[in-house]
């Protein structure tokens, strides 16, 4: 059984493995970090968030890129971007996900397979976010 | 021959000891035994009694709704009467707390994390007060607090407690929490973010006495009025909580008259014994591991520092800990430090509010949640540091928090609410002093800090300036109102700044825009209080992109009003256009950080700031055109962003997109990446370095080693290395003694004296620079030397 544990990354249980959940690739062992299978870039983090001021302004709604950089994972076979970190320059990256694999075996054992429908979560009570859309992107 | 003591002699000294001690307590600070406890208390005797009566469970959630209705009441009283702009827009809480001092229902409007942290002042009251023959706990008594060392965030909030009696019996407690603002502190509006000590905080209220047979004590109320700078507000509203406390007491005591005191016992206490049951059964469903998260605050709020927020979150079973080991020293002369108790209580109400909303809003949604710090950290603050700000440590806490809750749902077939991306969590708002245009004087701030934009959900965009964090359902306030009391407007508000978002498949909601200039006061100031200036305090989700960062913006040395009168064309409605198109001659147009002290605004000057945004989700290539389009004609994002970050392409005359041509433009960026990426290992050898690199002031652990501290260097101090478990607080020099030192340095550089010691001097201030003054030429040529040419045409 695949379950997915994040966007972009399943876990298939039988094989234990990371997999990507856009183009299936395996990134690596999932009893290892999945970052260590993925592609890694450094961005100064004003590519993303432009100064909206004049630069020769001291802040400009852009972070300093002596502060911060992004640092952005691709999947190696399709390159969708699988996890975006803001450290300091040359923090470690964390090992952000560490999964108890035999555990999660245990606990998917007695599931059926996750129902993707539901995965982002229920719509608060009351709420007809259909009434909410312009509707103009739904037309285009 | 050594002497043998008996045992009987030993222990009648060491009771004797006991005795003396306990008749001898010099002062009674905050109590380790309650400020460390946030479980559910142990059932009473009168709890266990009434337990054995079998009330039917469908009374008891007919008693806890009755009881809610009475909550709900009394913050609708609360809101409508209450004096404080706190109040006006829902910045308040009311509840019903058990005898032992446990939340057990709290109104469904307001700030959660008041409530759910009551009952540490509810706890001191019952343990030192009830037996104190000078205090004691009768019919009719009324306390009042604000020292967040016993209870609650910071000393703005102003919590009155009434114990409610039956048979002669305490059985309840009611109590109401508003964020009041001013409190007499040494900046005007009850958050110092210049106070260098808790003396400097203003008023500083453990749990006492205020109210006698349900009457305001004069002489108590007088005093109170002296220590604040509004003593109009000060007395309003203690009357207002008061009533609203008694309108609690009326609806608890006609339900007991209805079903009985043992049902009400019963309901009270099933309620929060069942709410932790069903806590524990959901935290089974999550899958078993570590998330790791960290979150960065960018600043004291003085000046600029690098204070890291590290958490381990290890769930196993139906145990869930939160570990904030490695996190930032505290500060024993910032006012940014956040009590074990307070962290517990932000906790608290993220899962109260976004993960488990359907729970009832009580204390025991997170009494079975451990959390770990280091004591002495920014996170675990102690008794003498000042924690007016302590928001701006424990909502970068909360954010970490949050990101790993969402890492660990994602997994879970079952979930109670959207999966959401980091909120925004920034109080981006003035707060305001001085004179009024009626000659009183004031001290409080606007609304606008409940305009944060919301996370982007795993399958829609977050909301535009929907709520702050701490409060599910908070208002705006209405401009126009303020205007009638104070003495300044906003000349533009509730207006989108173009790419102020964090991108992403679906993007964070925004914030708007605030201008505001004082008008008609002799003496009036502004004072701002975020982080986030120099790097973003809010990441994305699953490859979203984080939200961007914030500064202030002033234009001095000009009257807008008077360049509206003469040439009105020249006043541009926005933020940018104003900065960018410098339209006011002689004026002075500089941007900070967002940690501005009190300070004197002349009429028609500018001060300029915008909400902040919530965090983006996913990747941004997979945004659908259609939104891209639809952010393009809303004008939320620009034509570059369209086309360079999430890489769509259209007519730009007329949006229309070109399905093919972007396809094929998404995949030449996919392909890009694949380019551009390097492996992980190859990357973390080239990229990660052993300690923090040398120019930045960096507060706490640095990578996975926990139990190592960094702090500094900052403004001619030298870095500190320090273990985890003996933590030393951290002392920051004046920004302003920073600052004359490097002027000092280069006025020496100038005149040609370079002495080594000057130029050591200015090597020891310049990467701690940005204390929020205007920029310095040395630091422009810095800024321009480290930003690529044309990232943007001015």
């Amino acid at each position: 059984m695949k379950v997915p544990m994040t966007e972009y990354l399943a876990i298939d249980l039988d094989r234990e493995l990371w997999e990507c959940r856009v183009c299936n690739h395996v990134v690596g062992s999932a009893r290892a970090p999945y970052k260590e299978g993925l592609l890694v870039h450094a961005r100064d983090p004003r590519e993303i968030h432009k100064p909206i001021l004049d630069p020769s302004y001291e802040f400009t709604f852009a972070p300093d890129p002596n502060w911060v950089q992004i640092i952005e994972y691709y999947c190696p076979e399709c390159g969708t971007m699988m996890e975006v970190e803001y450290l300091p320059p040359g923090h470690p990256p964390l090992n952000d996900l560490e999964f108890d694999l035999d555990a999660l075996k245990a606990q998917w054992a007695k599931r059926a397979p996750m129902d993707l429908s539901t995965i982002a979560g229920p719509a608060p009570a009351g709420v007809d976010y259909r009434s909410h859309m312009h509707s103009r992107a739904g037309a285009r | 021959m050594g002497k043998v003591e008996k045992p009987a002699l030993v222990d009648r000294e060491q009771l004797l000891i006991d005795r003396f001690l306990a008749d001898n307590v010099l002062f009674l600070g905050p109590d380790p035994e309650i400020m460390e406890e946030h479980d559910i208390s142990p059932r009473s005797a009168m709890e266990e009694a009434a337990l054995k009566k079998n009330i039917d469970p469908a009374v008891q959630a007919l008693i806890r709704d009755r009881l809610q209705a009475g909550a709900n009441e009394s913050f609708e009283m609360l809101e409508q009467m209450g004096a404080a702009p706190g109040a006006k827009w829902g910045d308040l809480i009311t509840g019903v707390f058990t005898a032992s001092g446990d939340l057990g229902v709290c109104s469904a409007g307001g700030v959660l994390i008041f409530a759910s942290l009551v009952h540490h002042p509810v706890r001191f009251i019952n343990k030192y007060w009830a037996t104190d023959p000078t205090v004691g706990i009768r019919k009719g008594d009324g306390f009042i607090h604000n020292d967040a060392r016993y209870g609650n965030i910071h000393n703005t909030d102003q919590s009155l407690m009434v114990p409610i009696f039956y048979d002669g019996k305490l059985v309840a407690w009611a109590g109401a929490t508003v964020h009041e603002g001013e409190n007499g502190a040494i900046e005007p509006g009850g958050m110092p973010s210049a106070a260098e000590s808790v003396y400097e905080e203003g008023l500083k209220m453990s749990p006492f006495k205020v109210v006698e047979n349900y009457e305001l004590k004069k002489d108590l109320v007088t005093f109170l009025q002296n220590s604040t700078r509004e003593p109009k507000l000060q007395f309003e509203d203690m009357k207002t909580k008061l009533y609203a406390c008694r309108r609690i007491e009326q609806r608890v005591l006609a339900t007991i008259e209805e079903f009985g005191l043992d049902a009400v016992i019963v309901a009270l206490r099933k309620g929060l014994e069942d709410c932790k049951e069903e806590v524990l059964r959901r935290l089974v469903e999550w899958p078993d591991g570590t998330v790791r998260t960290m979150c960065i605050a960018d600043s004291t709020l003085r000046e600029n520092a690098m204070i890291k927020i590290t958490l381990e979150v290890r769930k196993r079973g139906s145990e869930l800990i939160c570990d904030f080991r490695g996190s930032s020293p505290e500060f024993a002369n910032r006012c940014n430090n956040t009590l074990l108790s307070s962290l517990k209580g932000m906790l608290a109400q993220l899962f109260l509010v976004f993960v488990w909303p359907d729970l009832p809003r009580n204390q025991a949604v997170f009494a079975p949640i451990q959390v770990i710090t280091d004591p002495k950290s920014a996170l675990h603050s102690s008794y003498t540091t000042p924690n007016a700000q302590s928001m701006m440590t424990f909502f970068p806490a909360f954010t970490a928090m949050q990101l790993a809750v969402s890492k660990f749902m994602y997994g879970c077939p079952e979930k109670y609410s959207k999966l959401i991306a980091p909120w925004h969590n920034m109080i981006r708002t003035f707060i305001w002093g001085g004179i009024t245009q009626h000659n009183e004087m004031v001290g409080n701030l606007c609304a606008d800090l409940n305009g944060m934009g919301g996370g982007a959900r795993a399958d829609r965009d977050g909301e535009h300036a929907i709520a702050p964090i701490f409060a599910p359902m908070a208002d705006l306030g209405e401009q126009e109102l303020n205007e009638e009391e104070v003495p300044f407007i906003q000349i533009v508000s509730k207006k989108l700044m173009r790419d102020n978002q964090a991108f992403g498949k679906y993007r964070g909601g925004q914030g708007y825009e605030m201008i505001a200039s004082s008008l008609g006061s002799p003496l009036w100031g502004f004072m701002t209080c975020c982080i986030g200036s120099k790097m973003g305090s809010v990441p994305g989700l699953f490859g979203g992109y984080g939200a961007p960062t914030y500064p202030l913006c002033k234009v001095k040395n000009v009257d807008v009003f008077e360049v509206m009168k003469t040439t009105p064309k020249k006043f541009e409605f926005s933020i940018v256009d104003i900065m960018n198109k410098r339209p006011f001659a002689g004026a002075s147009y500089t941007t900070h950080h967002t940690g501005l002290q009190f300070e004197l605004a002349k009429r028609g000057e500018l001060y300029m700031i915008t909400q902040g945004a919530g965090g983006g989700y996913g990747d941004v290539l997979e945004r659908d055109p259609e939104l891209v389009i639809k952010d393009l004609e809303e004008n939320l994002i620009s034509h570059e962003t369209a086309r360079e970050i999430y890489r769509i392409v259209y007519n730009p005359e007329t949006l229309l997109l070109d399905r093919d041509a972007t396809d094929k433009a998404r995949a030449a960026e996919r392909k890009a990446r694949k380019k551009r990426g390097v492996p992980y290992k190859s990357f973390v050898k080239k990229w990660t370095t052993k300690e923090p690199p040398a120019h930045l002031p960096f507060y706490g652990s640095w990578g996975s080693d926990r139990s190592t501290i960094f702090a500094g260097p900052y403004g001619g101090m030298p870095r500190q290395k320090m273990n985890a478990g003996a933590i030393e607080p951290v002392y920051m020099p004046n920004p302003r003694d920073v600052k004359i030192a490097e002027l000092e340095a280069r006025l020496a550089q100038y005149e040609g004296v370079g002495t080594a010691k000057a130029a050591m001097s200015a090597k020891a201030t310049a990467p701690a620079k940005a204390s929020g003054a205007s920029k310095s030429s040395s630091a422009k040529s810095a800024t321009a030397k480290a930003r690529k040419p044309g990232t943007r045409k001015a």
